[in-house]
């Protein structure tokens, strides 16, 4: 099982996401630069949290057209798993490989802290280790989380079960409770909530071993 | 040529931070103030002399990266 973690200027859960991969798989990840051209044969492609380029511009902008977007674009249309965490999240809205935007948050408080999301697709490539479960403990760390699509966008969002998480108790004001979508073809998963940060009892939690876990066993 | 690109949000795009410039220009006593939207101004020297093509160039980096789509209107102004 081969696993890839980009890492761009001011990436900065990098390296908490190589920790949970390298624990799901055994294997420590590839850490890609943002500047290089191609990401090295993986089967599994993580775009981290973290301020990337300072939120210059809008939050994921500048790092959505970095050198190795390409590639990643790329492969994410020929069906390679993609997820993107908090900023990840930004840069593949940024990128339009999910649709919508991750604006200021509502309250305009930086959110910070545990929260309980609803499962609301256990049936996808992501949540085959959350089988079973309607309700999953991750934390969120994040300014610009609040997201933001047109009505038409959202109910077609619903309609085809690309709502894979919902808060119980929402932070930021975004539309209809999003935490986390998938896109149309299913291997392209954007959430803001952090489960790399959920992978050990002395990190508070670990519903995200189990989420990790999940994903390379439906690889495999 | 220099451009000016004004970025505004869309209209019905909530904007957090203009609701709190109000709220604070109503702590001032400015009683007056409807409602307040945030965007931004972009300068851009243009090694262009020709209007219509500093217009196109900067048309295409504004949907290429200095607006988006999704949330944001853009409109370029062109001077010498």
């Amino acid at each position: 099982m081969k696993t890839a973690v980009i890492v761009f200027p001011a990436s900065n859960c990098d390296r908490d996401a190589a920790t949970a991969l390298e624990q799901a798989t055994g294997t420590a990840p590839h850490m890609v630069w943002h500047g290089e051209t191609e990401v090295p044969d993986a089967d599994f492609i993580v775009l981290p949290g973290g301020f990337s380029y300072g939120d210059y511009l809008r939050s994921g902008a500048m790092a959505a057209r970095s050198p190795i977007m390409a590639d990643i674009i790329r492969k994410a249309e020929a069906g390679v798993p993609l997820l993107g965490v908090c900023n990840g999240f930004q840069v593949l809205t940024e990128a339009q490989l999910l649709p919508g935007a991750l604006m200021r948050n509502a309250g305009l408080d930086f959110v910070c802290g545990m929260q309980t999301l609803q499962v609301v697709n256990d049936d996808t490539k992501f949540t085959g280790g959350l089988k079973g479960r309607s309700y999953v403990d991750f934390p969120v760390a994040h300014h610009d989380g609040n997201y933001e699509a047109d009505e038409e966008t959202l109910d077609r969002l619903e309609g085809e079960g690309r709502v894979v998480f919902r808060y119980v108790a929402n932070p930021n004001g975004s539309a209809r409770n999003i935490a986390g979508i998938v896109n149309e073809k299913g291997n392209v998963l954007g959430m803001m909530p952090h489960p790399e940060r959920v992978i050990s009892p002395i990190l508070g939690g670990t519903d995200g071993a189990a989420f990790f876990k999940g994903i390379i066993e439906a690889l495999n | 040529m220099k451009a000016k690109v004004h970025i505004t949000l869309k209209n019905g795009v909530l904007d957090p931070q203009g609701k709190a410039i109000a709220s604070a220009l109503h702590g001032l006593g400015f009683d007056g103030v409807g409602e307040v939207r945030q965007g931004k101004v972009i300068e851009l020297q243009v090694n262009e002399t020709d209007e219509a093509r500093a217009r196109e160039q900067v048309e295409a980096m504004c949907k290429k990266l200095l607006a988006n789509p999704v949330m944001e209107n853009y409109t370029i102004e062109l001077s010498a």
